[in-house]
């Protein structure tokens, strides 16, 4: 792998440039094996959350926070696998955008939903005198 | 592959003067640190969008609501066409890393393959809930769902549309090292779809027959 890397290298950019080879070396995307792992991770979190909702037995109560809590682990799997995030000092700012980005998401989803389930909860036909 | 490469060898000399200055001094991870900060900003988007749903998803107005709409084999194979095209993105860019050309664009084809068989359901889906009177103009409920299923939809017609452009540069130019990033950033274009999936089929889908 290394030496086939180098040689094509040396065809296309000559050999002052080689060294951009390492920069884009296997740590940044990833192996065959990091792949294949998190693809098979992906497949059993996806398949356990279809199947407990498909089969129709397991209440809704206990149904829709384990698909929440699996998807939320789904997600991770395919940062560290697919994206290839982790905590390296090179990629510190990707990490910083990303986790400022997931506090705005939160404050937007879960402060839309709270605000408008309590609006709905005070603004039931019953509550309101008009009509 | 030797002789395209020589063929090649007189424009890549020309290429290299062009980009000598600009591409060369870095890696290109300032250009995939910016469009991974793109990428952050689409997030923000789809949250919106998620929030709307998420929102409206009781407001169906006396019309068909989730668990009467929706079929989740179907979903399933949806979710098994973009998983397995993450794998095969995956699978192209180690092949581009390794300078193997036509082995990158044998899993990107696999990956465009996928995404088209992704389009197809998903828009046959759409049709057949238009055609059943369940279309966005029936309540609040589907205006919603429409909006943040066609989003996401939207986006991987895009990542499509710039897959077949990367792939006619790879066929033109090979790997070259400005490919290389292009091909990145669509990488991190293409998972990062995924991961909006896994929220659609969560939110939308699966909470939505379980509730």
């Amino acid at each position: 792998m290394a030496t086939a890397h180098t040689s094509a290298h040396g065809h296309d950019h000559g050999h002052d440039h080689s060294s951009h080879g390492h920069g884009h070396g296997e740590g940044a995307h990833g192996s065959v094996k990091s792949y294949i792992v998190g693809f098979i991770l992906s497949v059993i979190l996806t398949a356990i959350p279809f199947a407990l909702v498909m089969s129709g037995t397991v209440p809704a109560a206990t149904a829709v926070p384990v698909c929440f809590g699996l998807g939320i682990v789904q997600i991770v799997v395919h940062l560290v696998y697919f994206l290839h995030m982790n905590s390296s000092s090179a990629r510190s700012w990707n990490m910083a955008a990303f986790l400022f980005t997931l506090l705005i998401v939160a404050i937007l989803v879960v402060g839309s939903w709270w605000v408008m389930a309590h609006l709905n909860a005070n603004m039931m036909p019953g509550a309101m005198p008009m009509e | 592959m030797t002789g395209n490469t020589q063929m090649l060898a007189g424009d890549a000399a020309l290429l290299h003067d062009v980009e000598a200055h600009d591409e060369h001094h870095d890696d290109g991870s300032k250009t995939t640190l910016g469009f991974w900060i793109y990428l952050m900003s689409d997030c923000i988007l789809f949250a919106a969008v998620f929030a709307s749903f998420a929102v409206l998803r009781g407001q169906t107005a006396g019309g068909p609501d989730a668990k009467e709409l929706f079929s989740l084999p179907y979903v399933a194979g949806e979710t098994a066409c973009l998983l397995l095209s993450s794998f095969t993105y995956g699978m192209a860019m180690i092949a581009a890393e390794r300078q193997q050309r036509s082995a990158t664009l044998r899993w990107l084809g696999v990956t465009l393959a996928l995404g088209l068989g992704f389009m197809f359901m998903e828009l046959h889906e759409f049709a057949e809930l238009i055609a059943e009177g369940a279309g966005p103009d029936r309540s609040a409920f589907l205006s919603s769902f429409f909006t943040l299923v066609g989003t996401h939809g939207l986006h991987v017609l895009s990542g499509m549309v710039w897959m077949v452009v990367l792939m006619a540069h790879v066929l033109r130019r090979g790997l070259t090292q400005a490919n290389i990033v292009r091909l990145t950033c669509l990488s991190l274009f293409w998972h990062f779809l995924d991961i909006v999936w896994i929220g659609v089929f969560t939110i939308v889908y699966l909470t939505g027959v379980a509730a």
